[in-house]
């Protein structure tokens, strides 16, 4: 499944400049390195961390999008960085554990 | 045989939220020279868990990354306190960052694990109160 097709099953785009981008699995986590040792390129990460070095291990990690749960916010300047850097933002109004749920069922 | 190409980098110690400039230039240059995504990857990591941990730890310091035809070297060089025991460091978990470098998602004691998990060979040379340099290689 695309990125940009997660806007059609509730997902907000904050930054979408590669929406065409595939999502190949999910990983969960707030811890920044962590997430960099576990998660897999092209995942989509799902995360309520919002600073700045989001856009960079996202970046780095090559995931294919991060998707901020539980309608957390980022702010206006975070979103034009990871719009420069070519990084997919989303946000889900849900917990992260619904958010898994509804990604799991959508990308199977 | 071409000459190796060089990239240095002065990682800057007061600057923590651009932490990752270096790193992320070292990853566009090196899809500019058509290297494959997993090993782009897989040095950008590696580098960006390094510049960071300059910052965290010891005030910033200097990235040199070295192209060659058979492998990317990574060389991170400080002048921060050193690490009293390397191998307590390369356990995953440890960490002696703050509770406000935590609170930024870093701090998680895997830094240096995932310096070594995405890289061929890496080499710590640390003395107490004089500094650390590592060397990292991802083989082509």
């Amino acid at each position: 499944m695309r990125v940009e097709e997660l806007l059609e099953h509730g997902f907000e785009a904050l930054s979408l400049p590669d929406g065409g981008r595939e999502i190949d699995g999910v990983y969960i986590g707030d811890l920044l390195s962590w997430v960099m040792g576990r998660a897999q390129m092209d995942n989509a990460w799902i995360t309520i961390m919002n600073n700045v070095n989001v856009i960079a291990v996202a970046t780095l990690a090559d995931t294919s999008c991060v998707i901020l749960a539980e309608d957390v916010e980022m702010p206006e300047e975070l979103v034009e960085t990871a719009r420069e850097k070519g990084v997919n933002v989303l946000r889900s109004s849900q917990p992260i554990f619904e958010t898994a749920v509804k990604l799991a069922g959508l990308i199977a | 045989m071409s000459d190796p190409l060089v990239f240095h980098f002065d990682v800057d110690g007061e600057n923590f939220t651009s932490a990752g400039q270096a790193s992320t230039q070292v990853k566009k240059n090196l899809r500019q020279l058509g290297l494959s995504p997993d090993i782009i990857r897989r040095v950008s990591i590696a580098m960006y868990e390094g510049e960071i941990n300059m910052v965290i730890h010891a005030d910033g310091g200097t990235a040199d990354v070295m192209v060659t035809e058979e492998y990317v070297e990574i060389v991170l060089k400080d002048h921060g306190p050193g690490i009293p025991n390397v191998e307590q460091a390369m356990q995953e978990g440890f960490s002696t960052a703050t509770d406000s470098i935590r609170s930024l998602g870093f701090g998680a004691g895997m830094g240096l694990p995932n310096m070594k998990r995405y890289t061929d060979s890496m080499k710590i040379d640390t003395v107490v109160g004089v500094g650390t340099t590592i060397t990292m290689r991802v083989n082509l």
